[in-house]
């Protein structure tokens, strides 16, 4: 396997109930670089990207048939420790869900949970995943207050510093900007560029304009197929599919 | 911003394919002058490859520019302009290629005459170039319109060259041949210094908003 690729997704197919959602989907998602993920409403792009940590397995009536490689090993084997896998394929959603805690708490939660007790350790690992994710400045004399009090942009940095906390390898982002302002759209995009240096990151986004500012690649989904699947700078400038073409001149979708 | 982070990186392949078309014009007349067969078939065979490749992926990261950040304002004059120098870029290295055809045939042959004003030319004519990719890199409007004041002594060069070669080829037919090869290099010069010109009148709109084009001398009169 390409070293480059961290995440290989093989003849996947997915079928909520009797609903065929994801046909036969190949992609590689490569390191290091952000992949977008765009496509209508409904064709599928959720669904996939929640596979990719198993936030599907749970779902009553729900089948997945084909492999997803995670550096080269499918996370779908019955070895797979899923707390394990999400600890290195971390999520960031759509609505901030910051937890009902104070902002330290937030971002400490991760380490807690996994065992670790030193304060110090904590106290710096916090620090820097507030950091990494574009916020301290903005908190640090805050970091005793409850999350939930931050402004929304602010919430959803707290969320990726939470995420980035148990050191993940890639982070998935499922419309992060869906509920945020113009600006602290434009800060979240700023801190995915930053991100990428230590990540692979995967982004779903039905905001077209996001997906071609931020992302390296870029897949369009479309009822449940990738349509095609490219740089960004060539999916948006010559993309080779008519389909494609009328999705980006906004004929449909 | 991720936009002027890759305004800056496109910017600097600019720069770089200027480099190229300067040295590609550098190499014409010091290939005529110091009878350098290598250094005249290298732009041809070498330079002028590059040249068109810088242009296609300059162009395609505009393009991509474009399509990927909706840039307005000032960053869409700055992509468009870039996009636009980077055809005249490409048209100077096409010029440069034609002097060295004819150097190519002039090197073989007896000299008319010493060759100074075409090396002074040529000299005129990069300063002017070097200029107008400064004026828009630093977005010195007065330094552009220094390179636009400094077109009309580079036509008076040329004439200069076409009166003395016709009386060259007045009193010995015999130098026709080798004088037109020599005026249509002074006519590729004269060309690069007009494209110069063009890309200072786009720094000064770009800059100051004022559009100058096509009346610089009424401007001059003023």
């Amino acid at each position: 396997m390409d070293s480059d690729i961290k995440i290989r997704a093989e003849n996947v197919n997915f079928y909520y109930s009797e609903t065929h959602v994801l046909k036969d989907i190949s992609l590689d998602i490569y390191a290091n670089q952000v992949t977008a993920i765009i496509g209508p409403s409904g064709c599928g792009k959720s669904t996939f990207i929640r596979l990719l940590n198993r936030m599907n397995d749970l779902i009553p009536g729900a089948r997945m048939q084909g492999e997803i490689l995670l550096d080269g090993k499918d996370i779908y084997s019955p070895r797979t420790d899923v707390v394990e896998l999400r600890r290195r394929v971390g999520m960031v959603f759509q609505k901030p869900n910051p937890f009902p805690k104070t902002v330290f708490e937030n971002i400490a939660y991760g380490l807690i949970i996994n065992g670790i007790r030193d304060r110090a350790f904590i106290r710096d690992r916090v620090k820097q995943s507030l950091k990494k994710a574009a916020i301290y400045e903005e908190v640090q004399n805050r970091l005793n207050e409850n999350a939930l009090m931050l402004s929304g942009g602010q919430q959803q940095r707290i969320c990726i510093a939470r995420c980035i906390a148990v050191e993940p390898e890639v982070i998935l982002f499922d419309e992060p900007c869906a509920s945020l302002d113009p600006i602290s759209t434009r800060k979240i995009e700023e801190l995915i560029l930053e991100l990428k240096k230590d990540y692979t990151i995967v982004i779903v986004t039905h905001n077209m304009q996001q997906a071609a500012r931020v992302s390296d690649f870029t897949a369009f989904l479309y009822l449940g197929e990738v349509i095609e699947f490219g740089p960004t700078s060539k999916i948006f400038t010559v993309p080779e599919k008519k389909m494609t073409e009328q999705y980006l001149a906004g004929r449909f979708g | 911003m991720i936009v002027e982070r890759k305004l800056i990186k496109i910017k600097e392949g600019l720069v770089r394919f200027a480099t190229l078309a300067e040295s590609m014009l550098g190499k014409s007349i010091k290939g005529l002058k110091e009878k350098d067969k290598f250094l005249l078939t290298d732009v041809i065979e070498v330079d002028e490859l590059r040249a068109n490749e810088f242009e296609i992926e300059l162009e395609e990261q505009c393009v991509a520019m474009i399509a990927q950040h909706q840039p307005a304002g000032k960053i869409l004059r700055t992509i468009l302009m870039i996009s636009k120098i980077t055809s005249t870029l490409e048209r100077v290295g096409d010029h440069a290629v034609n002097i060295c055809g004819h150097s190519l045939y002039l090197i073989e042959r007896p000299q008319v005459k010493p060759l100074i004003d075409i090396p002074r030319m040529a000299e005129t004519v990069m300063g002017m170039l070097d200029d107008s990719i400064h004026s828009f890199v630093e977005e010195d409007a007065a330094l552009a319109k220094d390179v636009c004041e400094r077109d009309s002594i580079v036509d008076g060069l040329r004439d200069q060259i076409i009166r003395e070669l016709i009386t060259f080829m007045t009193s010995d037919p015999t130098t026709i041949e080798r004088s037109l090869h020599l005026i249509r290099i002074a006519n590729n010069m004269e060309r690069v210094a007009d494209l110069s010109t063009n890309i200072s009148e786009d720094v000064i709109y770009m800059v100051e908003g004022r559009v100058i084009k096509h009346h610089v001398d009424d401007e001059n009169q003023e």
